[in-house]
Formats: C-alpha cells, structure tokens, sequence
C-alpha cells in the first residue's frame, strides 16, 4: 500500500466512524403514526435494577458497538479467516505463543507497579524461561513447570491503586473498555512502544519500518484469532448489556485489591 | 455473545462437590443436577475435535421481503452453521434448544461430533431465538409446536437449497435437544405429508413432555428466592456480590477454572440459589423472545405501539421490563390472545394440550426411526413425564443416572451415543 493510500483508507475509516456516530443525531421523525403506552412498564416493578454499569455515553458507544461489527464483517474477520486457512494449525499456534510471550513484559512491568514481588517474579521466570528454553517464545514450557501465567496491565494498575473504573467506554476496534482502561491502554502502548525504540530490532536491517508494520499487522490478526467474540452473534436483542455488564465485572474483580482474611 | 452467556451462568454458580463415590459405571461427575445443568461438561471431559473444518455461516432469506425494523440493523436473514464433507455422506439437521442461537456452545459440539464421523450438518437456531423470529417465523410470535415446525421446516427447505449444489447426500436426518427436540418430532410429522427430506433417523435429546409443565418447574425454580420472581433485581445483585467478594478473600490469580471449582468445592451457593440462578437464566433469554417479537409484531406489550427504535436507542429498561415478566404472563396476556384470534373457540387448555408430544405419541410410538436421550435427573419433567417417555420409546430410549438438564450432553459418552444412533444401520426396535 502507498503511503497515499494509507492515509485514505484511514481518512475513510475515520469518516465512517465519525458518520456513524453522528447518524443517531440526524434521524428525524416525519408522520409517524402516534405512540400508545405499552402493556407493561418499568413503572410497575419495584425492584432493584440488575446489570447496571454507569454508561452516560451510551449512544456513542452503541455506535462504536456497531461500527465494531462492521469493521470485523468487512475487514477485520476475513482477513483472519484468509490467515487461518492458509496457516496450519501449528505455526497458528506458536505465532500465538510468540505473542503471548511479548505480552509478558506488560504483565511485568505491571505487577511491578503494583509492588507485587512473588508474582513480578513468576512472570519474569516465564518470560525468561519461554524465550530461552521455549525457542524465543514460540513454545510455553513455563506453565508446565508450574510458572502461573499473570495477566496485567496500567487500567489494573490503576484500579489496584484505588482507581474507580469512570464510564463505560467502547473503543473503536478494541471494543469494551472504560475510561480508566483506556487511559490505562495508552500508557501500555507507550512503554512497549518505548522499549521497542530503545532495542530498535530490525534496525540494522534497512527495513525496520516494513518489518515492524508486519509484525504489528500479525499481532493484531493473532489476537483477533484468539478472540471468540462475534460481535452480534447471540442474536440476543440485549446484547450490549450483557457484553457491557461481564466486561465490567470482570475487570472490576480481577483489579481490586485482594480483601484480608478474616 | 454465546461464550458470555457461557461466563454469566459458569460464573454465577457453583456446584457442590459430587458426594462419594459414582454409583455406576457412568463417568459423568457431577451429581446433582441444578450443578450439572449450570457447569455442564468440563473441557476435559469433552473429546477433542478436529482443529480445522470445513464449515460455513449460511445466512438464509427465508421470508422474501421481510421487513426488518432498524434497531435489527444487525440481522440480514436466518443464520445457521453449515459443516460439509468432499464425500457423499448423510447429513443431520440440528435444532438449538429454547433461545439458543446456531453457534450455541453444545450445538457445535454436536455438529463436531457428528462432522468427525463423517456426516454432513446444519445447524438452526432455535424457534425462540431472536434471530429466528425477526427472519423465519412466520407469525413471528414464538412456542406454538406446529407453527413453529412449519417455520422450521421452510427454514430447512431454504438451507437445503442453497447447498443442495455443493454436496451429495446419502439420507437426511434430524436432531434436536431441550425445547428443540419436541420441534424435532414435530418437523418429522410434517414430513410425513410433504416428503422434502424423509428422514431416516430423529434423536430427542433431553426433550420436555408437555412445554407449558416443564416451563412451570423453571419458573418454580425462580419462586424458591426471598421475596418471589417481582424481586429478582434485588436476588441477582446479592449474588454477584457474594461472588465477587469471594473472588477477592481468596488469592485467585484471574476469573478461572481454579477459582469456579473453589466456589463448587466451597458450596458458595445453596441448592435453592443455584436453582434461582436457573430461574433467572431463563427469564433473561425469556426476555429476549418477549422483546424482539413485540417488536416484529408492533404489539405494545413492552415497547409503545408505533415506537421505531433506532439502533443506538437505550433499551436497558425494555431488558428490566422483560426480564420481569414471567412464561405466563406471555402466554395468557400475549400468546393466548393471539391464536385464539386465529383460532375461535380455542380453550386454554386446549393450547396448553397442543403444546405436548402427547399429541402425537401416535405417531411416536408407530414410527421406529425416532430415538430419545434424557437424564434421570433432570428437572424439565417430572416423574410421570420421565416414565411415559421411558414407556413409549421403550429400547430406543436411553436414559443416563444423571447430568440434569443438558449438563452432561457435551461428554464424551453421550456424544458418542449420538454419533452411534445415526450411524448404525437401519431402523429397528418397534415396540414400545
């Protein structure tokens, strides 16, 4: 791809985006037939309300939700499918190590952040263990030596620190996110962006750029191959609450401090 | 979101620790059988499938012209999973059970199961699926046995012929669980009449008797919680907290494997938790059914007759509506009226009795290509349910100690009980 074609197809990326997130605010209503009240309402329960989460931005992210989905429908998906047909099963599998293996660094450096000495050692133990023994990363013999692998990363470290998750937020191509772990998101890619400068490993190549567009492309088609997620594919009208609901409980119980034993 | 619905009722429960020893020669764990249904099977009791398939999404216009409101953007027609083999083979129709959709985690163990011993498959959504009632139901109003067989039946006829130009086929056959196995039989009786297919074969896997008493035990399961189904809001957030403070005394490393048999080994939950957590399963895919067909239907019943809901339009209070409303509000306030509607004269209990395999145990008990698995224990029938189907199928039922509803339908031998039923040749065994 030229670098003109680059930036069209972001321009046109962004332009989608921006047009799907504005379509809500242009739709007006003309000879509608009128409304009548419904059968039942939410006035008549006297219950607590299930599966909140704070979403005052929902119509945003409702159009991100779905400008997800066609981003997956059109490029995203094939694009994994094409990988997954033409790569066998094998070398899916150490591609998905290697990567893997790189990810140990930001479970590092987190659990670092959070001071937390037993595991930042487990995760060092693997990473050493993985890309030494285990070929560079391509194979995980470090959890069969009982090395527990430990997933982290800068909104976790917040949230350890007492940081609150803010509003719900869905990312575009990311997907779920808050405003904490997006924040957290930013800083992670700058320290891997950092050590990666530091070490420069393809610079000696002559082709540093083209190499490291390739590995970067490679690494997002490995973790959308990892990922089983299928925006929509419930077919459940409810959906986004659900998916908005798991994200949050999730990330809110895997962050917080461990409480002490009574 | 199948593998979060997944997460949601894995997450939620927990199951007491199977108590001494196993009473026979059947390896399935898990003793009772609200725990069964909750857990299901774990990955390493369910047998490894092939890594790669060759398989396609079909997405079928079912309903030409159909219209579809904006806030289905989403839904382009009925989808169904379609496994294929380069060799003439037999292929087996697949239906999901009550809300689940064609990629519903056991249907496609199924269909894997079945794809590795050589069969062709596709696989449907269930009847009471939202996509199924946006894109194939006729009516669009969802748990009538006969309609919704007829709706079944075009959606197969479609499937079929829009591969019939890629594979060869060797027989049809038909198999369906839960909610799923009752449509089954009911598509194999219209069959009879039109002759598409003519199946060979049609597996019952943990089929109710009648709809309405199996749903009744469910929704009796929700009235064991303190203050009834109305306070389900209030049930469900005290069992999450529980859940998550658990999570956080203990020194669990991630939401894992480790940590969810820590909460069965624990008994977190009591019996009658874990059975509201059922209950409250069901009323959220209920929920689901509810909304997206007074949708369809511009009914009224949760959404303002006339409301056009855009695709970014909150719906969380129509998700708190639903979830409130019980299988008998939908019957009595929605379901009944309508086909009373089609049908004048029609009593209630006439619908409920139509509802029910009994209505055609004639043709059950005439036909030996039907076959049926169940468990003793699970809690979709009760006892005179279980011992008439034990009574009407006779030698062409099996029934399993244990595994609940559904729980153990993933294992390794109950899988291979499948792939046996379709393989092994002919029919036999006509009496009861």
């Amino acid at each position: 791809m030229t670098n003109h074609n680059r930036y069209r197809a972001r321009y046109c990326i962004f332009a989608l985006m921006l047009g799907l997130s504005l379509a809500g605010c242009a739709a007006t209503m003309v000879n509608t037939p009128v409304e009548e009240p419904p059968r039942h309402s939410i006035s008549e329960f006297k219950d607590q309300r299930f599966a909140e989460v704070a979403d005052p931005w929902e119509g945003f992210n409702r159009n991100m939700y779905r400008f997800n989905f066609y981003f997956d429908t059109y490029l995203f998906l094939p694009v994994v499918n094409g990988y997954e047909f033409v790569t066998p099963t094998f070398v899916q599998e150490r591609i998905s190590s290697f990567y893997n293996n790189i990810g140990e660094v930001k479970n590092l450096t987190n659990s670092l952040f959070q001071l937390k000495g037993t595991e930042s050692a487990t995760t060092l133990g693997r990473f050493l263990t993985n890309s030494t023994i285990g070929l560079g990363g391509l194979f995980d013999p470090a959890t069969s030596f009982g090395l527990e692998r430990h997933d982290q990363d800068f909104g976790k470290t917040l949230g350890y620190w007492g940081s609150d998750s803010g509003p719900y937020l869905v990312l575009p191509i990311f997907g779920p996110s808050s405003v904490r772990d997006t924040g957290g998101l930013i800083v992670d890619t700058g320290i891997t962006y950092g050590i990666y400068a530091g070490i420069d490993p393809f610079g000696s190549t002559g082709n540093s750029f083209a190499i490291s567009s390739g590995v970067t492309t490679l690494d997002a088609v490995d973790s959308r191959h990892q990922q089983s997620f299928r925006y929509y594919e419930s077919g459940y009208p409810f959906e986004y609450y659900m998916v908005r609901f798991f994200y949050h409980e999730k990330r809110d119980m895997e962050s917080r401090k461990p409480l002490p034993e009574n | 979101m199948t593998h979060l619905r997944l997460l949601f009722i894995t997450c939620l429960v927990l199951l007491p620790l199977p108590s001494s020893a196993a009473d026979s020669s059947y390896g399935y764990p898990i003793q009772g059988s609200y725990e069964a249904t909750i857990i299901g099977t774990t990955a390493n009791l369910i047998p490894e499938f092939p890594a790669k398939m060759r398989t396609r999404q079909l997405v079928l216009d079912v309903i030409p012209g159909r219209q579809k409101p904006p806030v289905f953007f989403y839904d382009k027609g009925l989808r169904c999973t379609f496994a294929y083999q380069k060799q003439k083979a037999p292929l087996v129709f697949l239906i999901a059970g009550a809300g689940a959709s064609d990629r519903a985690p056991k249907l496609l163990s199924i269909m894997k199961s079945l794809y590795q011993a050589g069969f062709h498959v596709i696989t449907l959504p269930s009847p009471s699926n939202a996509n199924f009632i946006i894109s194939a139901s006729q009516s669009r109003i969802p748990g009538d046995l006969t309609e919704d067989a007829a709706d079944l039946y075009r959606a197969m006829e479609t499937a079929w012929k829009q591969v019939e130009g890629d594979i060869e086929v060797s027989s049809f056959n038909l198999c369906g669980y839960s909610l799923g196995a009752s449509q089954a039989v009911a598509v194999a009786k219209l069959d009879e009449e039109r002759r598409v297919f003519t199946f060979r074969k049609v597996l019952m896997i943990n089929p109710t008797v009648s709809l309405y008493s199996s749903v009744t035990r469910i929704e009796d399961m929700l009235k064991q919680i303190p203050g009834g189904p109305k306070k389900q809001g209030i049930f469900f957030n005290k069992m999450f907290s529980k859940f998550s403070e658990y999570y956080r005394y203990g020194n669990f490393v991630a939401i894992n494997d480790d940590f969810l048999y820590s909460i069965y080994a624990e008994k977190l939950f009591s019996h009658e938790e874990t059975g509201g957590l059922i209950g409250l399963t069901f009323r959220i895919n209920l929920a689901g059914m509810i909304f997206a067909s007074d949708v369809m239907t511009n009914s009224g019943y949760v959404v303002p007759k006339n409301r056009v809901l855009s695709p970014t339009d909150s719906l969380f209070d129509y998700f708190l509506v639903s979830t409130h409303l019980s299988f008998f509000d939908y019957f009595n306030e929605y379901f009944y009226p309508y086909f009373q509607k089609q049908r004048p004269g029609l009593t209630k209990q006439a619908l409920i009795e139509s509802e029910s395999i009994r209505s055609i145990e004639g043709y059950l008990k005439s036909s030996a290509k039907f076959g049926m698995m169940t468990n003793e224990n699970d809690f979709i029938l009760t006892k005179a349910e279980l011992d008439y189907l034990r009574q009407l199928f006779g030698e062409r039922s099996k029934i399993y100690p244990r595994g609940g509803h559904l729980g153990n339908i993933e294992y390794k031998e109950n899988l291979a009980y499948v792939v046996n039923f379709f393989t092994k040749e002919g029919v036999s065994h006509d009496k009861p």
